[in-house]
């Protein structure tokens, strides 16, 4: 169901929330550069992208805590400009959850019901739904003082949602949690947003977290947008190498283009002893261009034995360390040229015949479909 | 080894009981001292007052002492006015100087950083000069051919000279000023410590400013509020100079009826047993606070 939602993909769609070529200075420093991005109705909307990258700025400017220095915001249409946060139908959770320490959870919930002026049964209503809806019922009369960290970001949670705002905007909303409390949170985060189907935009520095919850993730980095796209597309098609590197793990190989041949192209490496050939029709390339062709560790496969003549792309390196996760072993192979490759393994068995151990001269291989070019 | 310990020990039982050497040797002695001449009766004497204390006539001395001059404070109504309008007079110093004082507390928390200690020196900078001659300074300011009328004339607001001096106003002005840094000292502190993000909170929740000033700033610094307002209430009760000074012969307070009983009548009993009614006062306060404080921390732990 959620497969067929792509109103990006719609040039009739009208985007709910639009910036547009929106900058933000503070005095010398360029926060938000030059940034324009569409976020649609009922997207859960991921802004990715190293701490400083000016991630907190794009939302605060969102809510209204800082306005743009060139540029305009539009929600549904109408522009934002001027618009102090308490008249946006906007509502924000915190990174440090801002929960009200002299209010219990209770009427931390009600305090935004409260100022739409709204009868005190239905804020009464409205609380208890929330409350159910993050399973916080029995600690409705606590203290924000006497609450796991895991509670106090849904009670976070439960007060950004009471007004039902047309967009939630969420800061790092797992931030502060551990790892597998995230890990549970992050399936109920879009658990709630399915079935309340709000708007959410998540930032995040976490990038399997932005992976797992989002429709469509915008890689950002120095104040810009790098790449806006789904999360498969993210990772499969990377735009740069900066969004490579940062979005899962993967080896770089820098070389120079030969050339095309049967739409294939051929790239001369310092690593392979013959030219790589990679299947990557996109890109527009000319011969002699500098290039660094990504491959992901999962998509490279790694043997003892020499591969025949039939085989594209083949490195050769010896094993320079093995990590067992369970799951996966990943191996680090040394290449002649000093290079380290990351190679991943699932562990489909149990038991390996004569595994491959420390030190021993491997071959590594890969699909041609399993590289993308990325133009330095 | 061993001694170390025990002088660990000894000093870790005697740093406690500093306080109480403090407060036993400076307010507790003096206080029964006071106490014992409020029971006292006058006498034409040195010192003006019986029984004199005498180990070989315990009896005597204590069959000696009683309530007369407690009774005779609730006969003649000039003490019960004066209480009142020493009340009256600290209550309404006290609401004036939050109001000013809260501001001033506020501006300074919301000051850059670097510029926070300058400022929380500047308040106190007036304690350089002698209280006293900074409230003379105010006599020359308010007196009707002073600074005040002739600045105001000045720039034509006044024809005539203002009549403030000697008049209530004139101590609101000088309690303002003279206790200004005991309001706006624990009011930064709390204001200082306040999250901002809880501002932004609740105006991202659609409560207004000055909504969200009255229901989330107001309340978290209201610890500061209480201790900054008994601060000035407590000894403005109590205050002699001011109103001696700025508030003529018509300002009745309870410290300037203690100071004639005491200099010009001599009456030392009577003069004692009103420093009991003050101090009687202004426990009262002091011990709502330590309440509300109390419950303030049984609920949020
Ligand atoms: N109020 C501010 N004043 C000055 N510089 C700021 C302010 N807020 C953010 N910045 C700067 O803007 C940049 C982006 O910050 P931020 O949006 O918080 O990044 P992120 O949330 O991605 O970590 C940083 O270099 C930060 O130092
Ligand atoms: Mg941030």
């Amino acid at each position: 169901m959620r497969r067929t939602f792509a109103p990006w993909a719609d040039p009739q769609a009208k985007p709910l929330i639009r910036v547009d070529n929106v900058t933000k200075r503070f005095g010398d420093a360029v926060a938000v550069d030059h940034l324009t991005l569409d976020i649609f109705e009922g997207e859960f909307f991921c802004l990715l992208g190293p701490s400083g990258c000016g991630k907190t700025t794009l939302m605060r400017m969102l809510a209204g805590f800082e306005y743009p220095t060139e540029g305009v915001i539009t929600l549904a249409g109408q522009s934002l400009e001027g618009v102090p946060p308490y008249r946006r139908p906007v509502n924000m959770m915190f990174q440090s959850y801002a929960l009200f320490p002299h209010m219990s959870v209770e009427k931390n919930i009600a305090f935004g019901l409260k100022q739409d002026g709204l009868p005190k049964p239905e804020i009464a209503d409205r609380v208890g739904e929330m409350l159910r809806l993050v399973q916080l019922e029995k600690l409705a009369k606590r203290y924000p003082s006497q609450l796991s960290g895991g509670q106090r970001q849904r009670v976070a949670l439960a007060r950004a949602l009471a007004k039902r705002p047309k967009v939630l905007l969420l800061d790092e909303p797992l931030g502060a949690l551990d790892k597998k409390l995230r890990e549970e949170t992050q399936f109920e985060l879009m658990d709630i947003q399915h079935e309340l189907g709000m708007t959410f935009v998540v930032v995040t520095h976490d990038q399997e977290e932005a992976m797992t919850m989002a429709d469509r993730i915008a890689v950002m980095d120095h104040g810009r947008i790098v790449q806006v796209a789904d999360p498969g597309e993210i990772y499969e098609q990377p735009k740069t190498r900066f969004i490579a590197e940062f979005v899962g793990d993967v080896n770089i190989l820098e070389g120079h283009v030969m050339g095309q041949e049967n739409g294939l192209w051929r790239v001369k490496t310092a690593s392979a002893e013959t030219p790589l050939t990679i299947d990557d029709p996109d890109e527009v390339l000319h011969s002699g261009q500098a290039v660094a062709i990504a491959v992901r560790p999962e998509k490279m496969t790694i043997q003892r034995e020499k591969p025949g003549p039939e085989a594209v792309n083949v490195l050769t390196g010896e094993v320079w360390d093995i990590g067992y996760l369970g799951d996966w072993t990943v191996y680090r192979i040394k290449l002649a040229t000093g290079e380290i490759l990351r190679v991943s393994r699932a562990n489909v068995s149990r038991f390996v015949e004569s595994p491959i151990d420390w030190d021993e001269q491997v071959y590594v291989t890969f699909e041609p479909g399993a590289a993308v070019i990325l133009a330095e | 080894m061993k001694e170390r310990s025990f002088m660990k020990s000894l000093s870790a039982g005697l740093v406690p009981a500093v306080p109480y050497l403090w407060l036993g040797v400076f307010f507790l002695v003096p206080f029964l001292i006071v106490l014992k001449i409020s029971l006292s009766d006058p006498a034409v004497a040195q010192p003006p007052y019986r029984p004199l204390f005498e180990w070989s006539d315990i009896m005597g001395f204590f069959s000696a002492l009683d309530f007369e001059n407690f009774e005779l404070l609730t006969q003649d109504d000039l003490y019960f006015r004066a209480t009142l309008s020493s009340v009256r007079i600290a209550a309404i110093s006290t609401l004036l100087l939050l109001l000013v004082g809260f501001p001033i507390a506020y501006g300074m928390a919301r000051a850059p950083e670097r510029h926070r200690s300058l400022l929380v020196a500047l308040v106190i900078l007036p304690f350089w000069t002698s209280f006293l001659i900074r409230i003379y300074a105010w006599i020359a300011i308010l007196k009707p051919e002073g600074l005040l009328t002739q600045a105001l004339s000045g720039i034509g607001l006044i024809s005539e000279p203002i009549e403030i001096l000697n008049t209530e106003w004139a101590v609101y002005i000088g309690i303002v000023y003279a206790y200004l840094p005991f309001m706006v000292l624990p009011l930064y502190a709390t204001l200082e410590k306040m999250d901002d993000t809880l501002l932004e909170a609740a105006l991202d929740l659609g409560s207004t400013p000055w909504r969200s000033f009255w229901t989330i700033t107001v309340p978290l610094a209201m610890p500061g509020i209480i201790a900054g307002s008994l601060l000035c209430f407590i000894p403005a009760v109590g205050e002699f100079v001011i109103p001696d000074l700025l508030g003529g012969s018509e300002t009745l307070m309870i410290g300037r009826q203690l100071w004639s009983e005491f200099f010009s009548n001599r009456d030392w009993p009577l003069a004692s047993s009103v420093a009991i009614l003050l101090l009687i006062i202004l426990v009262l306060p002091i011990v709502i606070y330590r309440d509300v404080e109390a419950r303030r921390l049984e609920t949020r732990p």
